[in-house]
């Protein structure tokens, strides 16, 4: 309702200081909230408007226009005091969120209701909304509302990364082996009168992918399917940065809809004819599954996620191996006898991923942190060479130690040779390794190239720039990935 | 940091010279005082300016002396005793009355003199004085005339009176040189009273609860402010490192009260509801243990900002500085009158644009760390 470049204006202006001024203090802060209940003259008149009310107010600002917003906003800076303040802005930015893994939070919930766990994480699935449900309908499931219920998804079962060698799991026929594809999880529901497609984040992406409204005449309501979602063309996966580009859209152009078709490989079934089948082996459940899926009518963009068959663990790394060429990040190795348990429970799912690309690089630019890390140097841009120069292709921010930013930030702090805002430029003298996923041809960035998931490994003092990768060793992983 | 490049040629410190001091002296080192009213053999640079910036701090030419150096030389006038202002290595060493004993303290045999705030004195061609800063107990701004043309060094200062360190004064000159360890706009401090009265119901609510209380703050300065603003709620115990300095001052004369330095067998159970003041250093510690079931806080300006209360992981911090707040740093430079202003210690590249378009002259004293900014990680130490 109020974009952050309209709050700094508007703030700045509030607090009588000039938009670089603000900017600086920003930068220190780390917290666009903060920043602005601290630069803001003291309140005028105390307010207490009350949660309840001043959301409600936040939410009918929706599509007013600037003058009526900035009013809103202006009034409520000069009747709160610093705290109030800062969780007001803390509302307005959608940052008031406190870092609870989601298992944390049904875990104490459940204690606190006296509810079951499993029972819970369901209710709370989907994308309800607090204005029209109460805590009460939707923590003990008394009087859910029509509107949300009917197409909920299940909580995800989560896969642990797989350490110790694949022989600790036991006998391999035990196990179903399939690829780890690189797309976006989701859940696809059909219920009597209801069809929504939901991303691992409990998002509604049903709209996003209207190659799959067919799927809603054929699926029998009461279906349930757990897959991935792919951009899929000649038999093969797009990579992950096609089906990127539909993510961000309300609505899809044809354009995109004919260069990158998405297509759901199914991994999972657990509901069939209205009957929740996750305490079933996910033997049954796969059986039922490809049952299923063979008698729908061809062309229809939903597949069963192809098994990896191999009589032994040798022959399923082998298998392993190849992942890069199939287009995937690696084998996910689930037990045969395993519920479709609620979020991450180790044991039973493991995902088994192929060893991340890595390069060697130089830091050049360092910018700081937010929140915890504000004031601390954490993000930084990477270069490899290119002939005598030095070519930007990579930013990073996670991965060391906070001993390790602490010393960067020191170090950075006495070799800065620019700043820009918040950006300082850096000598190319710290060597970093560090990892991705995935690299791809974008001429969106000088490099040409770009980097999936890239993170720090770690910090290669005993590295000097001049014995880095170069430019050409990324474009050479390029032209395999391509092929 | 350009402005001052270009405009204040950038010279060598001059080499020590083994050049007796000439002409009478009425100071108390007598003929013996490393800082003479004449050096006839170091002319004075007629074109120069009165201060320039160089590789070792702060270089006056007219009278051949340092201010608050950070590397060895022959004379060094010094502002205060954080340490670093007050470095080891000095051949003579000129502060006030008030700050010497703890000068001495830290740096052990030196040769220094004590000045009265106030008194002028004459140094080659310069007329220096040292007046109060409200820094900390002794610190002090100083005052540089030469030939009409007057400068003055901030140090480290505040405004508001703390009841301890001698109050700041406002001292008119035409060049400023001022620190700016908070020169933004974030910060803004609340009167004295009302951090008191926070940590005050802190230390109550700790005590209600069986519970020590264990307060973090700087030996020097802040650790005394503390103990004098607060209210007598119980014992004051303090860790070594805050009782040499607190003994010192004490003996000065500062009104401080009184205190128990932690030795074996003073924990929680001896003194029972007692506020500990105890350098950052010494939170969670295995001294700090003694004192369990116990709450920890810290006492800085830093912990206005989220982000650094939540990374040192501070359940509770309290904001209260011995540096100048943004309101403060705006007044103090407003009330010098002057029209050009060096910043340096702080944020020191947006304020120095700020006061640039504020109409003044502004420029950048580069520090010894190479970087423009001191920020929290550097910072710290020395508030």
């Amino acid at each position: 309702m109020v974009n952050s470049t309209e709050l700094r204006l508007w703030a700045s202006d509030a607090a009588g200081i000039p938009l670089w001024l603000f900017e600086e203090s920003y930068a220190v802060a780390g917290d666009l909230a903060e920043t602005i209940a601290r630069l803001l003259p003291p309140a005028l008149q105390a307010a207490d408007p009350g949660l309840d009310a001043t959301l409600r107010r936040l939410i009918a600002l929706t599509g007013q226009p600037e003058a009526a917003r900035r009013a809103f906003v202006a009034e409520a800076w000069a009747s709160l005091g610093p705290e109030e303040r800062f969780l007001f802005n803390k509302l307005l930015t959608g940052g008031f969120r406190m870092g609870v893994s989601q298992g944390l939070m049904v875990r104490a919930l459940a204690q606190a209701t006296g509810e079951e766990e499993a029972t819970l994480a369901h209710r709370l699935m989907g994308d309800w909304d607090p204005a029209r449900i109460t805590f009460e309908a939707l923590v003990t499931g008394k009087g859910a509302t029509q509107d949300t219920g009917d197409a909920r998804p299940y909580p995800f079962a989560l896969a642990a990364p797989l350490e110790d060698a694949p022989e600790s799991l036991g006998p391999v026929a035990d196990w179903l082996a399939e690829w780890k594809w690189d797309g976006i999880r989701g859940q696809l529901v059909t219920r009597p009168g209801a069809f929504a497609l939901w991303s691992r984040g409990e998002e509604l992406i049903t709209d996003r992918f209207p190659e799959f409204a067919p799927l809603a005449d054929f699926l029998p309501p009461g279906t349930v399917l757990d897959g991935e979602v792919l951009g899929w063309r000649d038999n093969a996966p797009l990579p992950f940065a096609d089906l990127q580009k539909r993510i961000g859209r309300k609505t899809v152009p044809r354009k995109l809809l004919t260069e990158a078709p998405a297509r759901m490989l199914a991994y999972d079934l657990l509901e069939e004819n209205g009957q929740d089948l996750r305490p079933l082996p996910l033997s049954t459940r796969r059986a039922r599954m490809e049952a299923l899926l063979l008698r729908l009518p061809p062309n229809l963009p939903l597949a069963p996620s192809p098994r990896v068959a191999a009589p032994d663990w040798t022959a399923l790394a082998a298998a392993r191996s190849t992942a890069r060429e199939t287009g995937t990040e690696g084998l996910m190795l689930k037990r045969l006898t395993s519920s479709y348990h609620v979020g991450r429970k180790r044991g039973d799912w493991w995902k088994w991923k192929i060893d991340p690309y890595s390069v060697d690089a130089v830091m050049i630019y360092a910018q700081a942190g937010h929140g915890r890390r504000a004031n601390l140097y954490t993000d930084f841009t990477f270069a490899v060479r290119d002939g005598n120069d030095l070519v930007p292709f990579a930013k990073a921010y996670s991965g060391l130690t906070d001993a390790e930013f602490a010393e960067i930030t020191r170090w950075v702090q006495k070799h800065t040779l620019e700043r820009f805002g918040p950006v300082r430029r850096v000598p190319p003298e710290l060597v970093f390794e560090l990892a991705f996923e995935g690299i791809q041809e974008s001429p969106r960035h000088k490099s040409g190239i770009a980097l999936r998931f890239p993170r720090m490994v770690r910090w290669r003092r005993d590295k000097t720039p001049d014995q880095i990768d170069t430019i050409d060793s990324l474009r050479a992983l390029l032209r395999v990935a391509q092929s | 940091m350009r402005e001052v490049k270009q405009r204040l040629a950038r010279h060598e410190s001059p080499k020590a010279k083994n050049t007796p001091y000439a002409g009478a002296s009425a100071h108390f080192l007598g003929n013996h005082s490393p800082f003479p009213p004449r050096r006839p053999c170091y002319p004075s640079r007629m074109a120069g300016p009165l201060l320039s910036f160089t590789d070792r701090g702060l270089y006056c030419a007219a009278g051949d002396f340092f201010i608050d150096p950070w590397r060895p030389v022959e004379r060094a006038l010094v502002t205060h005793g954080h340490s670093d202002h007050a470095r080891w290595g000095h051949g003579a060493y000129l502060a006030t009355e008030q700050a010497l004993p703890v000068i001495r303290h830290r740096l052990g045999e030196i040769r220094a003199e004590g000045i009265a705030y106030g008194t002028a004195r004459r140094i080659g061609d310069v007329e220096v004085s040292f007046h109060p800063a409200g820094h900390v107990p002794g610190s002090a701004q100083i005052r540089l005339e030469h030939k009409g043309e007057v400068w003055v060094v901030s140090g480290d200062y505040k405004l508001e009176a703390d009841g301890l360190s001698e109050p700041f004064e406002p001292i008119r000159c035409h060049t400023f040189i001022s620190e700016c360890t908070f020169g933004l706009p974030l910060f803004r401090w609340a009167p004295q009273q009302e951090v008191a009265n926070q940590i005050a119901e802190w230390w109550a609510a700790n005590r209600a609860e069986g519970k020590t209380s264990i307060l973090a703050a700087y030996g020097l300065g802040k650790a005394q402010r503390l103990m004098s603003m607060l209210p007598a709620l119980g014992p004051i115990l303090t860790h070594g490192a805050v009782e040499e300095t607190t003994r010192i001052l004490r003996d000065q004369g500062y009104a401080i009260p009184p205190t128990i330095r932690v030795t074996a067998g003073v924990d929680a159970k001896s003194h029972p509801g007692a506020l500990v003041i105890a350098p950052p250093s010494a939170l969670g510690t295995p001294w700090a243990r003694r004192f369990a079931p116990s709450d920890e806080a810290f006492a800085s300006g830093w912990m206005a900002l989220r982000g650094i209360r939540r990374r040192r992981g501070y359940g509770t911090g309290f904001v209260i500085s011995d540096h100048a707040d943004w309101p403060a740093l705006n007044t103090a430079i407003r009330e010098t009158g002057a029209s050009r202003v060096f910043v340096t210690h702080g944020y020191t590249a947006p304020f120095r644009r700020w006061l640039e378009e504020q109409g003044y002259e502004a420029g950048i004293v580069q520090t010894e760390f190479g970087g423009d900014e001191a920020e929290p990680s550097e910072v710290e130490a020395q508030e």
